[in-house]
């Protein structure tokens, strides 16, 4: 019974994570933007990942998984942010377009701003 | 085939479908940035992946294999990241 309750406890773990993995490739191809995008999948991958390593965690049970899983996701939460963050950085510096709908007040206001959406409206 | 296989199975072919949609994406991206990222979501897909069919069959030795990819994949996704900014 406790068997049971556990595989239970498992397939729907893992579920869960396959369903933020699909949730990430359908934004990825969905959304507009790069930078829309990469805000998607950040997110979206680190839950899928906690999800289904909790799963095999529940049905492997011993210590060893429970380590080398504990490894994997803090390892995932540290690096998916910086990725995320370098990866930005690259495409602002090389000139990666906006969505013609993005709010970009504080970005103008920069010296580093390659267009201005604004002003080819008004032209 | 009980409860769980079938669960596991259907976690597979979800995780493929969602490199197939990645694959897409990867091969229409506008820009390299696009490509970089979803480089690095099927990297995060193929993890998942693993650890499925480690769970699947019992083989707890893909795990470590698992937690190399996630090493590789972030140095892959920092290194590409420092060839555009350098690039210019």
């Amino acid at each position: 019974m406790i068997s049971f309750i556990a595989d239970i406890a498992s397939a729907l773990s893992v579920l869960i994570g396959t369903g933020f993995m699909l949730i990430a490739a359908i934004g990825i191809i969905r959304m507009p933007d790069f930078y829309i995008r990469m805000s998607t999948i950040t997110k979206a991958t680190s839950l899928g990942i906690g999800f289904i390593l909790l799963g095999a965690t529940i049905h492997l049970n011993s210590l060893e998984i429970i380590l080398k899983a504990a490894a994997i996701i803090t390892f995932i939460v540290i690096t998916s942010p910086v990725s995320a963050y370098i990866i930005a950085k690259a495409a602002k510096k090389i000139h990666v377009p906006f969505w013609k709908n993005t709010d970009v007040d504080e970005y103008l206001e920069s010296e580093e701003a390659p267009y201005n959406p604004r002003k080819k409206k008004e032209s | 085939m009980s409860f769980f296989a079938i669960s596991m199975y259907i976690a597979i072919w979800g995780l493929v479908i969602a490199s197939w949609l990645i694959l897409y994406r990867f091969i229409k991206g506008p820009t390299l940035p696009d490509r970089i990222q979803a480089l690095d979501l099927m990297s995060a897909n193929l993890i998942g992946i693993i650890i499925t069919y480690a769970t699947l069959n019992e083989e707890t030795i893909l795990i470590d294999a698992a937690i190399i990819l996630s090493l590789i994949a972030f140095l892959g996704t920092m290194s590409f990241a420092y060839y555009l900014i350098n690039k210019v």
